[in-house]
């Protein structure tokens, strides 16, 4: 069936079987790779991306019922090409990564949790982030890593901005 | 871990919807889906249509409506989470969502959605049975309402004909001052399914004595209980410990608790007790906390 997605900021016509859940459809038919394929039933959170500005799993949806939906990747967080928005250079900063899997749902629940809360508790980001798995870093410097970026944005007096 | 295919339709209303369900024995509805998905991509669910419900105007609201708040199927658990209104008038909800999933799916699943599902570890059926919630759904062109304590029969099963789709509840709202709640729960994870949980509210008198008490027993079982005997007994008590843990271990006595890898019935029984001691005793202290808050 044909649906239209608003992903990244552009319209994109697509011709997706009913079946295709949102992760597949934004990997195969969208070509962005970003949102990763880990468990595919909702429980490790490495497809997550934006809709309509929420943190939600891509692999818990079919395509179609995203059908004039706004929706934001990783690929659709960075000022512009070859650049990166305050929370992912904080995450390199931090370390905050090592294999990479996990990373860009974390970068993305990181944008959702800001948006709604520039000024996060510990224990706010523990709780943000508590629907998604890293097998690597022990989650500490991930923490340390969106505190770092609460403090950057507060302090650079603007909001998260999400696509450009 | 894909589904199997099927036929997709966006019906513009409930009757439209409910008619598909009758024209097709293997049709589904969807709503947040985050359970269904999951079932689908392990193929342990394999309907030839879904029935996406979640377009349908007027399904999606929380609002006051008499003695009661009235909550559509289609609201979101994030939405519950955020209401000033769930907040105020139905406290134990409000307490009970932080529970429910991770907020990624909390963001997209739906109160309906999950009290269809019937999942024994659900915490909206918990909250449900636990406040007396009345439920609505449309069938045949009728609204029907039945009682949360009639709609849950089983493990995943519940009495809502197939052909039928649940439209929203009604929460009967407690008045009064000295009103407290409580809610406790035990899993491996944070927010992963419960083994145990437990739901408690009640009404003390200005003197501290129990004037009115719901207590709700949820994961142990294969639907949320109510313990029904431990409240009478604990009407007309200052509800001292001792005296709760007698009335709650008779009213826990002689359940059928689940059994399986991860917690076993002995342990659920144990814990089932321990939960609902302890969320007495929260809602005795927040309800004593609004009276210390008011003088």
């Amino acid at each position: 069936m044909r649906i239209n997605l608003d992903i990244n900021g552009e319209i994109r016509e697509l011709d997706v079987e009913p079946r295709t859940s949102l992760l597949d459809c934004l990997r195969d038919h969208v070509g962005l790779t970003g949102a990763h394929t880990g468990c595919e039933h909702g429980v490790c959170g490495a497809c997550t991306v934006l809709f309509d500005g929420v943190a939600v799993r891509s692999c818990l949806m079919f395509a179609p019922q995203a059908e004039g939906s706004k929706i934001t990747t990783i690929e659709g967080v960075t000022p512009g090409p070859g650049e990166m928005s305050v929370i992912q250079d904080a995450f390199c900063e931090t370390h905050g990564m090592q294999c990479g899997y996990c990373t860009p749902a974390m970068v993305l629940v990181a944008h959702a949790l800001l948006i709604d809360n520039p000024n996060p508790s510990r224990d706010d980001i523990v709780d943000a982030i508590s629907g998604n798995i890293c097998r690597c870093t022990g989650y500490a410097q991930i923490i340390d890593a969106i505190a770092l970026a609460a403090e950057r944005l507060r302090g650079a007096n603007r909001p998260v901005e999400l696509t450009k | 871990m894909k589904a199997a295919p099927f036929e997709y339709s966006r019906p513009a209303d409930i009757d439209e919807a409910c008619a598909m369900l009758a024209a097709d024995e293997n049709a589904r509805l969807i709503a947040g889906g985050q359970t269904l998905v999951p079932m689908m991509a392990m193929r342990l669910a394999r309907p030839t249509r879904l029935v996406d419900i979640n377009r349908i105007a007027g399904l999606s609201y929380i609002r006051q409506d008499g003695d009661a708040i009235a909550i559509g199927a289609t609201t979101r658990q994030c939405d519950l989470e955020r209401s000033a209104t769930i907040a105020r008038d139905i406290p134990l909800m409000a307490k009970a969502i932080p529970w429910i999933g991770h907020a990624a799916t909390r963001a997209r699943g739906t109160i309906g959605g999950s009290l269809v599902n019937a999942d024994p570890a659900a915490e909206q059926a918990l909250i449900a049975v636990t406040l007396d919630a009345v439920l609505n759904y449309r069938e045949d062109k009728k609204t029907i309402e039945i009682a949360a304590g009639e709609f849950f029969v089983g493990a995943m099963v519940t009495s809502l004909p197939s052909t039928a789709c649940l439209t929203g509840l009604k929460i009967p709202v407690w008045h009064g001052d000295r009103i407290g709640t409580g809610f406790h729960e035990v899993n491996a994870r944070r927010s992963d399914f419960a083994f145990v949980s437990s739901a408690v509210q009640v009404q003390l008198d200005a003197d501290g004595t129990c004037k009115r008490i719901a207590i709700g027993a949820g994961a142990a079982t294969d639907f949320p209980m109510r313990l029904t005997s431990a409240e009478q007994q604990l009407v007309g008590s200052k509800l001292d410990a001792a005296k709760v843990k007698d009335v709650v271990t008779e009213a826990l006595a002689d359940i059928e608790a689940l059994d399986d890898l991860h917690a076993t019935a002995a342990y659920r029984k144990r814990v089932a007790v321990s939960m609902a001691c302890r969320a007495v005793a929260d809602a005795r202290a927040s309800a004593l906390g609004e009276k210390l808050h008011a003088h």
